[in-house]
């Protein structure tokens, strides 16, 4: 229980960030997508499950307040939460180079799936235009933002941990 | 031997449980394309959670930029401000009143105009609390919602011109879609001659020069010239009539010799919008009353 409601509220918390603080400072007209960096951290940290869960939270968030339709960005985050997850065996906290390695990749899918089915569908066929001009900028942006937010969920995950081991361990003696 | 059986039913494998999820969202997709749902209690539940403190995220934001935008332009303001002070000096209390008067009369008569220009429209305003989550779309969020009177099809214009239309409403928030989106399409008319042409927003033409594209104009007697002013027009579905746009900034034939496509550079500045007016006439609503 502990755990769902410090997890709802980073997800919240990001969620908020990312559609009005980074919104009006933004850079190249480019904001930071904390909430795939939030759903790629539980995915690799936590495992399949978790990641799949969190995705979906981030995505109806998105989905109620900003998509035309129900469910798309749902399907999204979940499928890169649920991918994030077969890399909880090659994960250990100490590594930077694999988080940072998914993070990136993440981004990347998540932006070009977008671009695929809402713009290349469209006929707007110019993708190296949107390759360098958004999915490339909001990348390193994400990049740069997830060195802060991802040792904050790092800390919270190994706290969390810590508090649910020691009950574990009352529960047996 | 009872209790290993049991906590192996209970713990369903990941994929299984994806598979489930995928249906619902797919289920979604379906229900909210064909039907047209919205997120209906869920969404207005979230919408109390989070509309509020959006609100006062994204005042802070703005008071980031504003402060921001002060340092960057400090230098200037100081040099301006001895100039000033020198400036003060010289001056009268009685050139002062003056000068304080003058003010308030152009004030008073551009406020005057704008109302003109505009007042055969009821109009609420409301202020912008979020913008997408994504660097794809350009649709944001406004603090009135249904409860204001607010419903789906509603144009939303600043003091310069139309910046887009209402595509969701939640009990205390709504949805807008700007002209500059991706997604969006106005039928727009030349004032100059009459014309009327199809104007789209793009992102790539809005990144690279802060303009969106308009297509299929006839301009059979080759009138329309670079600045004229463009509106949305009379024969446009969901926007009142004679909202302005923004002006034409470039031209060019397309290949069937026909028609003419170009660009226009839009009257509002999208990236500092704050305060907005909905106007709470439909279309079809101020038809039927013309009837």
């Amino acid at each position: 229980m502990r755990r769902k409601i410090t997890v709802f509220l980073i997800v919240a918390v990001c969620f908020l960030l990312q559609t009005t603080l980074f919104q009006s400072i933004s850079f190249l007209t480019v904001a930071p997508n904390l909430l795939i960096i939030v759903t790629a951290s539980f995915g690799f940290m936590r495992g399949k499950k978790e990641g799949m869960y969190i995705g979906l939270l981030c995505g109806l968030l998105v989905d109620i307040f900003y998509a035309n339709i129900l469910g798309g960005y749902a399907l999204l985050y979940m499928y890169i939460g649920y991918m994030n997850g077969f890399f909880r065996k090659l994960f250990f906290p100490e590594d930077f180079k694999l988080p940072m390695l998914l993070i990136s990749a993440s981004d990347f899918v998540y932006n070009f799936v977008i671009y695929f089915f809402l713009f290349l569908f469209r006929n707007r066929l110019d993708f190296p235009y949107y390759l360098s001009h958004v999915i490339l900028p909001e990348l390193v942006y994400t990049l740069l933002m997830m060195i802060v937010l991802y040792f904050l969920i790092l800390k919270i995950n190994r706290r969390l941990e810590e508090i649910e081991r020691k009950r574990a361990a009352k529960f047996v003696s | 031997m009872a209790r290993v059986k049991r906590k192996n039913k209970t713990s369903i494998p990941a994929k299984y449980i994806l598979l489930a999820l995928t249906g619902v969202c797919f289920l979604l997709m379906f229900g909210s394309f064909t039907f047209g749902w919205v997120s209906g209690p869920v969404g207005d539940a979230a919408s109390y959670v989070f509309i509020p403190m959006q609100r006062g995220l994204t005042t802070v934001g703005n008071w980031i930029s504003d402060k921001t935008y002060e340092l960057s332009n400090l230098k200037n303001v100081m040099k301006e401000n001895e100039e000033l002070k020198a400036q003060v000096d010289e001056l009268t209390d009685e050139l002062n009143t003056r000068k304080l008067e003058q003010y308030d009369t152009e004030d008073l008569r551009a406020l005057l105009e704008l109302d003109e220009g505009y007042s055969e429209y009821n109009k609420v305003a409301a202020s912008v609390i979020g913008k997408d989550a994504g660097n794809w779309f350009d649709t944001f969020l406004i603090d009135k919602g249904s409860k204001d009177g607010i419903t789906v099809g509603m144009n939303v214009i600043t003091g310069r011109g139309v910046a887009g239309i209402i595509t969701e409403v939640g009990s205390n928030y709504a949805k807008v879609r700007s002209i500059i989106d991706d997604m969006s399409s106005v039928s727009g008319m030349v004032l100059s001659t009459s014309d009327n042409c199809v104007i789209n927003g793009d992102l790539q033409t809005m990144d690279e020069r802060q303009m969106i594209t308009f297509s299929n104009l006839k301009d059979t007697d080759n009138k329309v010239a670079v600045g004229d002013q463009v509106v949305t027009s009379y024969i446009s579905s969901e926007y009142v009539q004679g909202l302005l746009i923004g002006y034409i900034s470039e031209i060019h034939v397309n290949s069937n010799n026909l028609t003419k496509s170009g660009l226009i550079s839009p009257v509002v500045d999208f990236e500092h919008v704050k305060h907005v007016l909905v106007i709470t006439d439909l279309k079809t609503t101020t038809q039927t009353q013309e009837e």
